[in-house]
């Protein structure tokens, strides 16, 4: 039953079937040599990523490593120095974020980004409202934003929060929040997902449930996550690129990331495993 | 199933309860002038306007406007100019007034989006500032003296508003018409997506919306309702002058928003009701009034942070309201 309800909400999208299932997936974001100075001080220099359609990709490393920084230039919240950006075979390099979020690139945020004084389905109506062409109208009554509500319940129900649809997003836990903001994230069908620590701070069934949608949802979207959990990494993740002082140090599966000396001497260190 | 119970909500009952307050409230503005002074009331009605068109911006946006005098003031001088130089109707010189008001709106609200928090709050005072200067200088404004004896004229050709209770009952259908069109914005389609980005503006940009354009909508808006309450104030007091623009009324219509309660539709009315009667009662007494409305708010702000109606909805007759401060 769960599955079926997750093929409806994930599963809809118009994505080409063709691309899909296939074994060498296409390249939908890029970046070549990006870097960001702040004042003087190089945040991340010379980030070559590649993110794959279908396939999770982790960006990992200490603290301070520059993984949100790369979130942020990815999405266009800060504007790289210098370096290029291609989503989808388009130039982002010097596009605006709320732009790159409607080509289909959309990120999620350290802190969990919702809209705490809305409710649950108020949260992910805002979502449907743009590509459902309602939110400029200021002269339609509220009942205008009804016709959402089928799809927005499908994404609601996805991620196990039916029970708390009236409720404000302010009174969720803290890992319900972040279930939420996925949900909401998902409402655009988005190409490419941009999660940063999506299970940080989570309880652990909480980690089996987001683990579970992110599985879900990358069938035939793009995920580049960052994540501290290297458990999660191991089981979900494709691909994992590891930063270090905002340089990247190695890139692969995570076997053979996870058995690198440099990566262990730099961040796995003793406690892993 | 579930759609069922979604689309059948909340909706039907709470409505009575509210609907009820509002009839009440709109009857009792029916009355009042048989009973309290009309000009009073009239005052009161555009404050009530002026500070529910600045708190669409603050309450439901999240902007704070320093410079809200510039729309209220500009829109007085504009309208007074318009009927008693120029020559127009009554309702065609308030319209002057809002376009004018609309045009300074999109001018001041075009420089202030571009920064956020206390800059944005920066730039507004300062255009406002700059406005008020240029009143000062203009001749058409008069300088010190202000535009004087504005003719209230005839509504449509043939209802003299020089009558108190014609024009009583004209401020009163503006002010009905405003608040509606406010009440509309707010829930509307345009309003959840205003309310998100006052809840979190980088989320809203990360679902795709163009922040900073429909920042620059709720700023008009705001800056043409504050017009209209402007334009009508200047018909009622049949004059226009430099208070009304002046850095004091932007400060005073915060005060107001506070004290009603940011981010409910009402709230500012009482506000608004409440800085006008004390100045009205205060005036004659030796009590100075601007240290009491000054004690009054930092009471308001120490004790009852959510404002008279924001603290209504708060309690437990409130949650019998069921819509929350209109979120």
């Amino acid at each position: 039953m769960t599955a079926s309800l997750n093929d409806a909400a994930f599963g809809g999208g118009q994505s080409s079937p063709g691309a899909s299932g296939g074994q060498d997936s296409r390249v939908v974001l890029s970046a070549r040599g990006l870097r960001r100075d702040f004042g003087g001080f190089v945040a991340v220099n010379n980030v070559d990523l590649d993110v794959h359609h279908a396939k999770v990709h982790a960006l990992i490393g200490p603290n301070g490593a520059g993984k949100t920084t790369v979130f942020n230039l990815l999405t266009k919240f800060l504007q790289p120095t210098s370096g290029t950006i291609t989503l989808l075979d388009q130039d982002i390099t010097k596009t605006d974020p709320a732009k790159v979020a409607r080509m289909g690139l959309v990120r999620s945020f350290q802190i969990s980004a919702v809209f705490p004084h809305l409710t649950i389905l108020d949260n992910v109506r805002v979502a449907l409202q743009r590509p459902g062409r309602l939110s400029t109208q200021f002269w339609l009554p509220m009942g205008s934003l009804n016709r959402l509500n089928e799809r927005a319940m499908e994404l609601i129900e996805a991620v196990g929060l039916q029970d708390a649809r009236n409720h404000l997003a302010a009174d969720l836990s803290y890992g319900r929040k972040r279930v939420l903001e996925i949900a909401t994230t998902l409402a655009l069908d988005p190409q490419v997902l941009l999660l940063d620590e999506p299970m940080a701070g989570m309880g652990h069934e909480d980690v089996h449930i987001v683990s579970d949608i992110i599985r879900e949802v990358a069938r035939d979207r793009a995920i580049l996550m960052v994540e501290h959990n290297l458990k999660v990494v191991a089981d979900l993740c494709d691909k994992v690129t590891v930063l270090q002082r905002g340089e990247i140090l190695t890139s692969g599966d995570y076997r053979t990331v996870s058995q690198d000396e440099r990566v262990r001497v730099a961040y796995m260190g003793t406690e892993h495993e | 199933m579930t759609q069922a119970t979604v689309t059948s909500a909340p909706k039907p009952r709470l409505l009575t309860l509210e609907t009820t307050l509002i009839l009440i409230g709109i009857i009792g503005l029916i009355l009042a002038p048989f009973y309290f002074y009309p000009v009073f009331l009239m005052k009161v009605l555009c404050f009530a306007l002026f500070a529910c068109a600045f708190n669409l911006l603050l309450g439901y946006t999240g902007i704070l406007s320093f410079g809200h005098a510039a729309f209220f003031g500009g829109a007085a001088y504009f309208t007074a100019h318009a009927v008693k130089e120029w020559g127009l109707p009554t309702e065609l010189g308030i319209l002057v007034g809002v376009l004018g008001a609309t045009i300074l709106g999109l001018i001041i609200g075009f420089f202030a989006i571009r920064r956020q928090g206390i800059y944005s709050t920066m730039i507004t005072l300062a255009l406002a500032q700059m406005f008020a200067f240029f009143c000062l200088q203009a001749s058409f404004t008069h300088g010190e003296d202000g535009i004087q004896g504005v003719p209230r004229g005839y509504l449509l050709g043939f209802i003299d508003l020089n009558q108190p209770l014609n024009m009583y009952f004209f401020v009163l259908a503006v002010f009905l018409i405003g608040m509606f069109i406010i009440w509309r914005i707010i829930n509307s389609p345009f309003g959840m997506i205003l309310k998100s980005v006052r809840e979190n503006e980088p989320r809203a940009i990360s679902l795709g919306y163009s922040v900073a354009r429909y920042k620059l909508a709720a700023f008009v808006m705001s800056a043409a309702l504050t017009g209209l309450a402007g334009g009508l104030k200047a018909i009622v007091f049949q004059f226009a002058t430099l208070t009304d623009v002046s850095w004091q009324m932007s400060g005073e219509v915060v005060l107001m928003t506070l004290l009603g309660g940011i981010g409910t539709l009402v709230g500012p009315i009482f506000g608004a009701g409440l800085v006008a009667a004390l100045e009205n009662y205060l005036a004659t007494s030796e009590f100075p009034v601007t240290v009491i409305t000054g004690i009054i708010f930092m009471v308001c702000v120490l004790v009852f942070r959510r404002g008279i109606i924001g603290e209504l909805y708060a309690s437990r007759f409130g949650k019998r309201l069921e819509s929350k401060p209109d979120n």
